[in-house]
């Protein structure tokens, strides 16, 4: 029960809305949280991958009921369940390889050496299963490039040590939950640095002398620009101010203080201005098994603008922002209504805000929605901390990542503490 | 793990704080947050529960002060309980408050405390304040940002120790009609120094009647510029520095925190204690003070000004709920019939069951309802477990928990239903009405009393777990006293005494009825053109309109209409003199002294007894005058017509002349200029009109009376008769009927000149 208190407090912090800022942020310490969990949680002898599943998933559970508006939770939960199934399998198929499969699962294990410590797993189940399930994208694209593949040795370590031990319970059972926790380490690694892993890829994209659009304020997107101008590219941004919480004032500032030739515009400039723009860059709040994207407000509007002028609408999404869920179930679509206040001054409103007279109800209504759902048609490029991937790539990717078995976290009817 | 949790989560705090200047990091915010309002204006209600558990859109209203302070980093918070403080307590104990870290919530318990004074001075003994507090009441919503109010606080503190308190003010327009804010409140006039931000002036209790508020000429003199607001409106939330403390320990009459408080250290020169605005601009901040107040931010919350305060974000533990189109936010485990219709800024709660055809619109339902089939519900708020059965109607009421609706049963506007009523089949609760298990007090003390009275010790303690049958018992006991709630009903209905029926749509949580709106407004309308008629003639119209409502049973205080009681009591001083013969001069001590504690003009004196002096002339026998009306009937025309004096004067004349003569003195004393001289005129001709019409026979004459005995100067039968040349013709009545003795005079002074 000790593991009771941060949890809860971290639920406290995901739903007052004050306490943790970004998806980046959330996603951090919600993989933290979770590590701590695993770390804490005592393993029986038998199916212990069973116990710290059921571990996980009880507190997954409260926390993204806590802010179900931020999808990065979920993603990380089912980021670390996954990474727990996997782990318990490449042990299980290494025991069993050990003895009878070796030359299968050595051959697997030789293919990935440098690849993901997950996707390394995800190699050695698939064979070790002989499921129908799809080889990895990364198998597939043999020529990923090499940016992308995070740099990892310990988990393959691990495997070719689980091969050389026994299949001694006890010490199995430290090894999965040590395995499991190194490879959540693997992923906060992974979010505290996919910011520069996108940076990094950004004079691939970005030309000399192009005018880049962006709208509102996306750290990524800020890195994207700095690394491109670091590497003595000159091109000018183009920043839409983002109504109604005005983050492209904040953006245009920092541009300019490292010195881009940055060209404030409103919302509705957007459209005048595309014809000139070279290309579209902007950041996203998650982005969905179906490559669509949830973004800021607005956003449909630029990506609609491009779309006419033929102008690449490209998007920058750390892993941790890949949603397995699909848009069209509506308990994942949700918006985040935010106060009128961010458009209007009650004070001048507030005779209009009388529900005293007439029939109690205003007349009145503001809305303040915070995200626009952009559909994947409208979207040319995803760049990841793995690469840029094509929209209608996005399930494969999604499919590396997650397992199946997981996409349900919630159960509706325990989801209200 | 915990433990490094806790260290990260202090780190960051001290990240936080230390952003800000160095004393705010050594020390931490205190919070004084009273539990207790001090006032009986939600009762029925808060016989029962604390008005600051009561929910506010399914969350206890103290949990949005209590997520507000936590999250505008105050790091301690003293919660005052008074009255129900067990259950306050109880609640804390249970809620998650108590186990925050960074954040502790400690209860302060009294049972004898009477005013918000009092808590202060209780806090000030126990001595747990250390520094700069935020000072709040626990009925308050605010999401907004301590961090600059507080330091403008500090700064100002640095620069001027006399600089003990910041209050948080919004704007707000007030309603030009009604003369109230939004939520309810009297409108509040605030003078405010531009440059400084200082309070130089604070009126919520101004007298609309006389359309006119005082401002010291000092303030003028003193200050380089002042701006005067009235759409400002007072949050309710302040930041303290100790010194308010011991202030409310040496000032020890000081019971109201504006009242008194403000009022007082505006005031007291002396100290030279300053107050200081801070406007809050994008973010939100209101006080529940009453129903009205309840249902506004209700809906503030509901459109979501509040935010992140709101029902579907969990900032306290509340249940999860969804937000959907329209404003339609839904907990889960509800059962809704496929034909209920719900409308848009709608809250419903957990396992709530909905019949089939039911409409509800802008309404708020609690947890674990029932609501039957064809049910209307508009604009209401039902709190948790209610059982409304089929085709019930209720528009603009409150329900409290438990309560029981039986079939057909009709709610009209502004009911509240306090815990656990049963309202029987088809019984039509009449509007404004609040019904409660429990009987009315009836003990109604002095005005300090009653204004106070909703603290433990003052009344009996209900429980919250008086049960269906202790309610049944006193019921029955007494059987005279209930009114019916229909068959099977249980609960008595309350007889309205706060204000008065004339109020009640004031507070209450209907809309303000349009035939209401329009009656005001052209009674708005009626005054700005006495206004620019004459500035007196509007002070002497209002103190009789609202006499002719009190003379309708309204003998409860509000302290509105002061200038009623004045009246009332100057009558009764006169009485009393005339009966026990005391000298005029005593008289005129007596009256000056009423005059300087109900703050009035020597114009509202000279009216106030000279409409004594008229009705004790009507109170002497006067019989025969009567029958010499009868006998001569004598319409207004024919006394008009006829040149003057033509009748002889009746006994009526004859006692009032006995009553001028004897009593002159006393009315020559407040007759100082003219202008009280023409109130005097005016009054008599209000008196004609309205509560004593036996006069106006004999008004030409009785002018003439007043005359003679040098009561009134010519100029002023002059002045008067100038300023009704352009008023309508049913005004002019007595004008021509004493066209002859204005005519009289007018050759008179023509000759003198």
């Amino acid at each position: 029960m000790t593991q009771i208190e941060p949890q809860n407090q971290l639920t406290l912090d995901l739903s007052r809305k004050h306490k943790i800022e970004g998806s980046q942020a959330t996603a951090r310490q919600t993989a933290e949280l979770l590590r701590s969990v695993i770390s804490q949680q005592r393993v029986p002898y038998t199916n212990q991958a069973g116990a710290l599943i059921d571990a996980v998933k009880a507190i997954g559970e409260q926390l993204i009921a806590a802010n179900p508006v931020e999808l990065a939770v979920g993603n990380i939960v089912r980021r670390v369940l996954h990474i727990i199934r996997e782990e318990d399998l490449s042990l299980t198929t290494a025991a069993i390889g050990g003895l009878n499969l070796s030359a299968v699962s050595d051959d697997e294990n030789d293919d990935d050496r440098d690849g993901d410590s997950t996707l390394s797993a995800a190699a050695v189940a698939a064979a070790a299963r002989s499921t129908l399930r799809p080889p990895s994208l990364q198998t597939l694209l043999e020529d990923t490039p090499v940016s992308a593949a995070v740099p990892q040795t310990s988990s393959s370590g691990g495997d070719s040590e689980g091969k050389s031990k026994s299949a001694d319970k006890s010490s199995r059972s430290r090894k999965l939950k040590h395995d499991v926790i190194e490879a959540v380490n693997e992923l906060i690694q992974d979010i505290v640095t996919c910011h520069e892993q996108i940076a990094e890829q950004a004079v691939e994209h970005i030309h000399q002398n192009e005018v880049i659009l962006t709208l509102g304020s996306s750290r990524t997107v800020l890195e994207f620009l700095f690394a491109a101008k670091e590497k003595k590219r000159s091109f000018r941004v183009f920043v839409a101010e983002g109504a109604p919480r005005y983050q492209g004032h904040l953006l245009a500032k920092e541009l300019v203080a490292r010195g881009l030739q940055t060209t404030l515009i409103t919302d509705s400039a957007v459209f005048a201005m595309i014809s000139r723009v070279n290309m579209v860059i902007v950041g996203a709040h998650a982005v969905m098994a179906n490559g669509g994207v949830i973004a800021p407000v607005g956003m449909n509007l630029v990506a609609l603008a491009a779309q006419k002028h033929a102008v690449p609408f490209v998007v920058l999404a750390g892993s941790h922002k890949l949603c397995p869920l699909y848009p069209h179930n509506p308990e994942v679509l949700l918006n985040e209504l935010r106060s009128p206040s961010e458009l209007l001054d009650f004070g001048e409103f507030s005779d209009c805000m009388d529900f005293g007279s007439g029939s109690g109800s205003p007349l009145l209504h503001v809305v303040n929605p915070a995200f626009d759902y952009v559909p994947p048609k409208l979207v040319s490029l995803f760049i990841t901390d793995a690469g840029g991937h094509n929209p209608s790539y996005m399930y494969r990717l999604i499919a590396d990542y997650y397992s199946a078995d997981d996409l349900v976290v919630q159960r509706r009817a325990t989801a209200g503490n | 793990m915990g433990a490094q949790k806790k260290r990260a989560a202090a780190a960051a705090a001290a990240a936080r704080v230390s952003e800000d200047p160095d004393d705010l990091a050594r020390q931490p915010l205190q919070a004084i947050l009273l539990a207790d309002s001090f006032t009986t204006k939600f009762r029925p209600i808060t016989l029962e529960r604390p008005k600051v558990l009561l929910p506010l859109v399914n969350v206890p209203m103290i949990n949005y002060t209590l997520a507000w302070l936590e999250a505008a980093g105050v790091a301690e918070v003293f919660v005052f309980c008074c009255a129900h403080s067990k259950q306050v307590i109880d609640y804390l104990e249970n809620s998650e408050w108590f186990s925050q870290p960074n954040f502790t919530v400690k209860t302060i318990e009294s049972h004898n405390i009477i005013s918000a004074g009092d808590a202060l001075r209780l806090i000030y003994e126990q001595n747990v304040i250390h520094g700069d507090f935020v000072l709040i009441s626990g009925d308050t919503v605010s999401n907004m940002s301590l961090t600059q109010a507080l330091q403008e606080h500090k700064e100002r503190k640095k620069k001027d120790n006399n600089a003990v308190m910041t209050m948080i003010i919004k704007k707000s327009k007030p309603s030009p009609i009604t003369r109230q804010s939004r939520l309810g409140t009297d409108e509040l006039f605030m003078a405010i120094d531009p440059n400084t931000k200082q309070l130089l002036y604070y009126e919520d209790k101004a007298d609309h009647s006389k359309g006119t508020i005082c401002l010291d000429k000092m303030l003028l003199a003193e200050n380089p510029s002042i701006s005067l607001h009235n759409d400002k409106q007072d949050c309710y939330i302040d930041i303290c520095s100790p010194e308010v403390l011991s202030l409310f320990t040496d000032n020890f009459d000081y019971q109201h925190l504006r009242r008194h408080f403000v009022k007082g250290l505006l005031l007291d020169d002396i100290m030279g204690y300053k107050i200081f605005t801070h406007e809050i601009h994008s973010s939100y901040a209101a006080r529940i003070d009453n129903y009205r107040s309840y249902d506004i931010v209700s809906k503030d919350i509901i459109q979501r000004w509040t935010y992140p305060y709101v029902p579907d974000v969990k900032f306290c533990g509340n249940r999860a709920t969804k937000l959907e189109r329209r404003g339609m936010y839904r907990a889960l485990e509800i059962e809704q019939s496929r034909s209920a219709q719900v409308g848009s800024f709608t809250v419903i709660g957990y396992g709530t069951k909905i019949g089939s055809n039911s409409k509800i619109s802008d309404s708020v339902i609690g947890e674990g309802c029932t609501i039957g089939s064809n049910v209307l519900i508009e604009g209401s708020y039902i709190w948790d477990n209610v059982i409304i059965e089929d085709g019930c109607e209720l528009r603009h009421v409150i329900v409290c928990d438990g309560v029981i609706m039986k079939a057909g049963a009709v709610l009209k506007p502004g009911v509240v239903l306090s815990f656990k009523v049963v309202i029987g089949e088809r019984f039509v609760v009449p509007a404004y009405s609040k019904v409660s298990l429990l009987q009315q007090p009836t003990v109604h003390d002095s005005d300090e009393e009653l204004e106070y009275a909703d603290n433990s010790s003052g009344t009996v303690e209900f429980s919250c777990t008086a049960d269906q049958s202790n309610g049944e018992m006193t019921s029955e006991s007494s059987e005279a006293h209930k009114p019916k709630l229909g068959t099977g009903g249980v609960g008595y209905i309350w007889s309205i005494c706060e204000g008065g029926q004339e109020e009640e749509w004031r507070h209450s949580v209907a809309p303000i009825p349009e035939d209401k709106l329009t009656e005001l407004s052209e009674a708005m309308d009626d005054d700005q053109e006495l206004v620019t008629q004459d500035r007196t003639a509007l002070s002497t119209s209002g103190e009789l309109i609202s006499d002719s409502n009190a003379s309708e049973g309204d003998d409860n205080e509000d302290s509105k209409d002061d200038s009623v009681y004045f009246e009332k009591e100057v009558e009764a001083t006169f009485l009393r003199a005339v009966e026990e013969n005391v000298k005029v001069d005593h008289v005129i001590l007596e009256v000056n002294s009423l005059r300087l504690s109900y703050n009035m003009t020597s114009a509202d004196c000279a009216g106030a007894v000279f409409y004594s002096m008229m009705k004790l002339a009507i109170k002497t026998p006067h019989s025969s005058a009567i029958g010499l009306l009868t006998l001569y009937p004598s319409p207004f025309s024919m006394v008009a017509s006829n040149a003057y004096p033509i009748y002889l004067s009746g006994e009526l004349q004859q006692n009032t002349a006995n009553i001028i003569t004897t009593w002159q003195k006393l009315l020559k004393s407040y007759l100082l200029e003219i202008d009280e001289e023409i109130e005097i005129i005016l009054k008599f001709e209000e008196m004609c009109l309205e509560s004593a019409k036996e006069f106006s026979p004999l008004f030409a004459r009785i002018l003439h009376i007043l005359y003679d005995k040098d009561i009134l100067q010519e100029d002023a039968i002059l002045r008067w008769a100038d300023e009704k040349e352009g008023a309508d013709e049913s005004d002019k009545v007595f004008v021509r009927q004493s066209e002859k003795f204005i005519q009289w005079l007018r050759e008179a002074s023509e000759e003198e000149d």
